[in-house]
């Protein structure tokens, strides 16, 4: 087990010098615009209760160093370096005369952002669930996704993926109902302090609803229930209900 | 002689002289009008449907290439610290942690880690007996939390040095391996990070996992503190 670890720490290591080198590279390049309102005020730091240390008058130029969520940070032609929030960014423009495009989702274009992502809980059968799933979506009303579950129960653990196809029913409706229907593997490892039985790999199915709820910009909310039938090699198959209380959505 | 080597000279500088010349023969149509630039013009400018017209139609768009903006969401990271399993001693721990940076407040993370139990009191007490095997005290978490910036802020060093932090609460659920079967866990706890740099962060986290564990025959809640201290470098 410690080997995995190992092999996690030594791309964060490398990852960290990268970052270090790149650092003063990363100087020469950078977006420049234009400064269209009265001014813009440089914060300290990418929050709104940092101090404005810096202010840039309209018609002065300043570079796009990096964003992180609604911040970006700017340098001056003094190269002066703070942090200027996405609304006054809206405001200034590109060198050829144009608004600033940030060419980000909001609740209007939303459903143009093809990958969601997100993680789920709830409950399998009566056993713990865990949840992860990626989706990508072909049209605003169907999508694609791929879900990652773990299973932890009183007499078995198991882990099941499964893929499928998603469909929105309105997908401009703040809470929006949708249909999925897909088919996976479950792997299940009974405990080993009841009876011997042995680890088994299924095929499963699965037909279920749920519903969203968009929050703001890229956030969503949802939650889900699905009917999964596994296909075993006995006589009858098992049915399972899911439960997936609540889900947390963001799309990218 | 003298006569036959200056002629010889003679008809090498002629030939030398007139071979570039020669050139003009071998250009096509299209270079021709250079060779007489001044008759050219006059034609063009009298009559616009010629080769070459001064003001061309038919403008070429210009390519604008927008530089691609460095957003830095993700945290990736390291850490390690001391965790203690509920009557199994407290031990290092080591894990590694991913964070996506949703909207400045809040974040969500994924951590990674691992532990190894020790030995309970009744195991020390009693001689011989072992509850685990060797295999069953490995002890691995992972947790998919929640983060919610509640107090950002700055710290001063000296008068001239102001770092940017931020006191965080995380709550979230996952899964702990130990003794040989997976728990559900619902982890939650605080942490505390400070930025060196724009890239770099220095966190401090106090966690309790919480779990059920069913090891002598009867259920029982086990709440395991940990306490680390981690980097993290932003992407």
């Amino acid at each position: 087990m410690p080997r995995w670890l190992r092999l996690l720490i030594l791309p964060v290591l490398f990852l960290a010098a990268v970052a270090q080198a790149e650092d003063p590279d990363s100087k020469e390049t950078g977006q420049k615009i234009l400064i269209a309102d009265p001014f813009i005020e440089l914060h300290t730091g990418p929050g709104r209760g940092y101090p404005v240390f810096y202010v840039v008058e309209r018609g002065q130029e300043v570079e796009i160093v990096k964003r992180r969520t609604d911040w970006f940070m700017v340098r001056t032609s003094r190269d002066i370096e703070g942090w200027v929030t996405r609304d006054q960014m809206l405001a200034t423009l590109e060198p050829t005369g144009v608004p600033l495009d940030l060419q980000e989702p909001s609740r209007e274009n939303y459903m143009s952002r093809r990958w969601q992502g997100g993680v789920m809980g709830g409950d399998f059968g009566g056993a713990s669930l865990i949840s992860v799933f990626g989706g990508y979506a072909f049209s605003d009303n169907l999508s694609i996704e791929l879900t990652l579950n773990h299973i932890i129960g009183e007499f078995s653990n198991g882990a099941s993926a499964t893929l499928g196809l998603m469909h929105v029913f309105v997908p401009e409706w703040r809470i929006s109902p949708y249909f999925t229907l897909g088919t996976g593997v479950i792997y299940t490892d009974p405990k080993s302090t009841l009876v011997r039985t042995e680890d088994r790999t299924n095929q499963i199915g699965y037909v279920g609803g749920g519903l969203q709820f968009y929050l703001t910009r890229r956030f969503m909310l949802r939650t889900e229930y699905r009917d999964n039938i596994i296909f075993t090699n006995r006589d009858d198959n098992e049915e399972v209900d899911e439960w997936k209380y609540l889900g947390f959505a963001f799309f990218f | 002689m003298e006569v036959s080597r200056l002629r010889l000279l003679f008809l090498t500088l002629a030939l030398a002289s007139t071979l570039p010349g020669c050139a003009w023969f071998g250009r096509g149509h299209d270079a021709a009008p250079e060779a007489v630039p001044s008759a050219d013009t006059a034609t063009t400018v009298g009559a616009p449907s010629s080769e070459q017209p001064i003001i061309n139609p038919q403008v070429e768009r210009r390519e604008i290439k927008r530089a691609q903006m460095d957003t830095e969401d993700f945290e990736v990271g390291v850490y390690g610290g001391i965790l203690s399993i509920e009557d199994f001693d407290s031990h290092p721990v080591y894990g590694a942690r991913l964070a996506y940076n949703l909207t400045e407040d809040f974040f969500l993370e994924a951590t990674l880690a691992q532990s190894r139990a020790g030995r309970t009191s009744y195991e020390e007490g009693s001689g011989n007996v072992d509850l685990l095997t060797d295999d069953e005290r490995d002890y691995t978490y992972y947790a998919l939390s929640a983060g919610w910036n509640v107090l950002p802020g700055e710290v001063f060093i000296g008068k001239n040095r102001a770092y940017n932090t931020a006191f965080y609460l995380v709550a979230g659920i996952g899964s702990t391996h130990f003794a040989g079967d997976d728990m559900f866990t619902v982890s939650g706890g605080f942490g505390y990070r400070v930025l060196p740099t724009d890239w770099l962060a220095v966190h401090f986290d106090v966690r309790d996992n919480v779990y059920d564990i069913d090891l002598l025959g009867s259920k029982k809640i086990v709440n395991n503190l940990e306490a680390h201290l981690g980097l993290s470098v932003f992407f």
